[in-house]
């Protein structure tokens, strides 16, 4: 598979390839890197938002 | 400094005055007097050292992300589903809205570490509307994608509650 990076497109079998996965009550992350000979050349993340905001509204009483 | 999530302050009154009209819109008013006019939304990224929150009114450059592939004022998103109302009780009520895709960067370096996005209305001279937070995130030559909760009365990206 291609990977675009910093370096242009290159194959994957080239790289080191790290993931990780944040998840908590505001969000769900996932991001991938690739790596060069210890140099970051590609970062991707992917959030999935969890929480809404939300305005109360609320009507006087006579 | 910091960002912090909320509803804009400004935006709450806005809607009052029907200043936004968000979603697939069949209102005709505003700025055409003969045909439904939806409104442009965007959303901007914010670095960690910025500070947008409630009182943010409208979008601003100053301490948005720049980098490779990152125009300045973000992306348009994706704005087809119309808000929804129901009543919860006969007392209480939700409304929400939530953008009918994911908010997606493509092919983006943004080596500053960011960690907000400002959701504001670029029809309306880029009235604020909402303020959304994550953990810092940087991007080396890649994609980043924000995708939405799902749109219910519990769920929904934005939420006007009868309490």
């Amino acid at each position: 598979m291609l990977v675009t990076t910093t370096k242009g497109d290159m194959d994957d079998s080239l790289l080191e390839k790290r993931e990780g996965t944040v998840d908590n009550d505001n969000e769900t992350t996932t991001w991938v890197e690739y790596w060069l000979d210890g140099e970051l050349v590609h970062r991707s993340a992917h959030v999935t938002l969890k929480k809404t905001v939300t305005l109360a509204s609320s009507v006087a009483s006579f | 400094m910091a960002n912090t999530q909320s509803m804009c302050t400004s935006f709450m009154s806005q809607l009052m005055l029907g200043e936004h009209q968000l979603g697939a819109a069949t209102l005709v008013s505003r700025t055409s007097l003969t045909a439904p006019t939806t409104d442009t939304l965007k959303a901007a990224l914010y670095l960690t050292t910025a500070t947008v929150n409630a009182a943010t009114t409208a979008y601003s450059a100053s301490n948005e992300v720049s980098g490779t592939g990152y125009v300045a004022g973000g992306v348009t998103v994706t704005n087809a589903t119309a808000p929804t109302s129901t009543n919860t009780s006969a007392t209480a009520g939700v409304a929400f809205f939530t953008p009918s895709a994911s908010i997606v960067y493509t092919s983006v370096t943004l080596a500053t570490a960011f960690d907000a996005v400002l959701l504001y209305n670029s029809t309306q001279s880029n009235k604020a509307i909402s303020v959304h937070t994550f953990g810092s995130q940087t991007i080396t030559a890649g994609t980043f994608t924000l995708t939405m909760p799902a749109n219910t009365t519990a769920a929904a990206l934005i939420r006007l509650a009868t309490t």
